[in-house]
């Protein structure tokens, strides 16, 4: 075993869809392909209210939210979703995603990353754009950090 | 008796097949701009709104923000726009001979039915299982209660007025998730929810098939949905609606064309009334009205050559479909006189369970596979009342797999249409990137022909 990730680097990770996006394929491949490597991963389902978001994370205090939309809402329902996670002191610094297809017209020229992020996500992965390579690096780079 | 299904029957009885798009836009003059370029097509066809997702969860609030701020809607918000701009957007648009049918996806739609009648309005679709589980965390006992009350308001509204349409109502059953549910459950929720629709007061149905992986499977799928509404749906008017493929589309043009040509030609083949197409931007995008106008007129032209062919050879083959969902409608049936008591207490003893449905109230424990063919097989029955097929593995599987399912169609088609083109193109690198942004200028988005 390399290393053996997951004994070294296991997470606590939740998974969760918008809440206006029924879309559920994304999810349920996020949540295999994370616990394949080796991580415990909740799985919050499609249609997500952000307080049901907020409670779940309070309570789990999870090392990892990834946050998920292709309906084309993503833009929209992300950065009223981070802003109510920032909004919440335990939350302030806990790493956050998104990814998948964030609006309507095809793939991000750039512009909506920059207003995400800004928005208080750590990263952005949208298809056409950063995909999963970059997501797995990014999950590495989680994986290889010691938690203090 | 006007409205939505006479004029697919008259179409039928013409050997029209009516083509309809997945249509939808925040904006009205952009809606109406949409409709007015569908029913100007070349070919036989009726009008959709499809609503937003903000719409659908009864999140009004977000979307009269997003309208506010300008920001994109993946569908018209009904809800929010006042009838009057909606009844404006329709009118000179709608009538008996372009009926409108609105598509939505919502579990509690009690709002959206409600605005129905005044607008005009007398088509939609769904149903208490295919709009819930898919769609939502509504728990299905609420989900069925509000539909009751949902097909209540249109029977209303039709016994309430002499010159009221007909109302219409098709099940979303034959779409479970889009993809990967084999047909035999596929085929019985569609008929239990023409069977709620029924017991509720309705009498004008359709019932919806969506394309899965192997068109024989398919064809076979199409005729055993069609024996058991005549079995079962008698006292109503109903027809066939097929939905080109639903799962996870070809990424080049080409791939996609070929999948929406297959599924016309399974239309006409398997005598559906009403095809819903898919465009070539359906991987990466909300197609533009000019690409969904494409799609109808070629939808209808290819449905056109397959009426002329000779009849074709092979016959179907029975392969147990039919036999499947006749039990599974059997045993829901026997649950409860009432069909949504029935279908309740089915998903709660796992007589009818989805597979890979996330829905609380959905059980779980089925599995699905492809073969190498593309027919879709159980990989494990759960505690469904259907014969468990040998091959059954049980229900993990890992991302790869789930991908290498999910991506079957477009792979196939994908690599079909390079095939086609390998003598006139560039050696084959792979879809890695898709289309930029939506490529056509404005005035061409907005329903102006082709060139
Ligand atoms: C299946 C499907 C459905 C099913 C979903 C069933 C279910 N419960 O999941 C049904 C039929 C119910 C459905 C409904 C709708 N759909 Co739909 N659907 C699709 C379809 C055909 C396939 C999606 C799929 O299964 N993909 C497989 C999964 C595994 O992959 P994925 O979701 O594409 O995600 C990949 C990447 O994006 C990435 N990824 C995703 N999220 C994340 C997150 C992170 C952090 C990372 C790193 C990566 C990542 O990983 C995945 C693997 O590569 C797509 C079009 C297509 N792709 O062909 C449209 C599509 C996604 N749907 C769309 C829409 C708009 C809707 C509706 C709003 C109806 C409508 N107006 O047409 C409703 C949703 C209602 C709502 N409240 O949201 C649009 C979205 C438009 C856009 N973004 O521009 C699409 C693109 C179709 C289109 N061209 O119009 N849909």
């Amino acid at each position: 075993m390399p290393m053996g990730i997951s004994a070294r680097a296991g997470r606590d990770i939740v998974v969760s869809g918008t809440l206006s996006d029924a879309h559920t394929w994304n999810l349920v491949f996020l949540e295999l392909l994370l616990r394949e490597r080796g991580h415990r991963v909740t799985n919050l389902g499609s249609c997500v209210p952000d307080a049901l978001l907020v409670a779940e994370c309070r309570r789990r205090r999870p090392d990892l939210v990834v946050v998920s939309s292709v309906n084309g809402h993503g833009f929209q329902d992300g950065r009223r979703m981070i802003s109510e996670i920032r909004g919440c002191v335990d939350l302030e610094r806990t790493p956050v995603v998104i990814g998948g297809k964030l609006g309507i017209g095809g793939a991000d020229d750039g512009s909506r990353e920059t207003i995400l992020r800004a928005a208080g996500f750590n990263r952005v992965f949208e298809e056409g754009a950063t995909g999963l390579p970059e997501f797995l690096d990014y999950l590495e780079s989680l994986e290889s950090e010691v938690l203090l | 008796m006007t409205g939505f299904g006479s004029f697919v029957a008259a179409s039928a009885a013409s050997g029209m097949l009516v083509v309809q798009p997945r249509m939808g836009m925040g904006d009205p003059a952009r809606m109406r701009k949409g409709l007015l370029a569908t029913r100007s097509a070349a070919a036989t066809t009726v009008g959709t709104i499809t609503l937003d997702s903000y719409t659908r969860l009864g999140e009004t609030g977000a979307a009269r923000r997003a309208l506010t701020a300008g920001e994109e809607l993946n569908g018209y918000p009904i809800t929010v726009h006042p009838p009057g701009t909606t009844r404006g957007m329709l009118a000179g648009v709608m009538d008996d001979g372009f009926p409108v049918q609105v598509r939505h996806g919502s579990a509690l739609p009690e709002a959206i039915f409600a605005l129905l009648p005044a607008l005009g309005l007398h088509a939609s679709e769904g149903g208490p299982v295919s709009y819930c589980l898919p769609y939502s965390r509504t728990p299905l006992r609420e989900a069925v209660r509000s539909w009751r009350r949902c097909c209540e308001l249109l029977v209303a509204a039709r016994d309430g007025s002499r010159a009221a349409a007909e109302p219409h109502m098709e099940t979303f059953g034959g779409c479970m998730l889009g993809q990967l549910c084999p047909p035999g459950l596929l085929v019985a929720i569609s008929v239990l929810e023409a069977l709620f629709f029924r017991q509720a007061g309705l009498r004008c149905l359709s019932l919806s098939y969506a394309q899965q992986a192997n068109a024989g499977q398919d064809a076979e799928a199409l005729a055993a949905l069609g024996r058991l509404a005549g079995e079962l749906l008698t006292g109503t008017d109903w027809h066939i609606v097929l939905y080109a493929y639903m799962g996870v589309f070809p990424q080049s043009p080409g791939g996609a064309q070929l999948l929406l040509d297959e599924a016309a030609r399974l239309a006409v083949r398997s005598g559906a009334a009403r095809l819903v197409v898919k465009t070539t931007s359906e991987a990466h995008r909300i197609p533009t009205v000019a690409e969904n106008v494409l799609a109808l007129e070629t939808a209808a032209a290819v449905a056109d050559h397959e009426r002329r062919a000779p009849p074709g050879g092979r016959a179907t083959a029975d392969t147990g479909v039919y036999a499947e969902a006749r039990a599974l409608v059997d045993a829901v049936l026997g649950l409860s006189p009432d069909v949504g008591e029935a279908l309740v207490a089915a998903f709660a003893k796992g007589y009818l369970d989805i597979p890979y449905c996330l829905h609380p109230d959905n059980a779980g424990r089925t599995g699905s596979r492809l073969d190498a063919d593309g027919r879709l097989h159980w990989s494990s029955v759960g505690s469904m009342p259907i014969r468990p097929e040998p091959a059954g593995r049980g229900t993990s599987i890992g991302s790869a797999e789930l991908l290498d399912a999910l991506s079957y169609v477009r792979r196939t088609f994908d690599e079909r249409a390079f095939d086609l083109s390998a003598v006139s193109r560039p050696p084959f690198r792979g879809f890695g990137e898709p289309p930029s942004r939506v490529p056509l200028p404005d005035n061409q988005q907005d329903g102006a022909p082709l060139p």
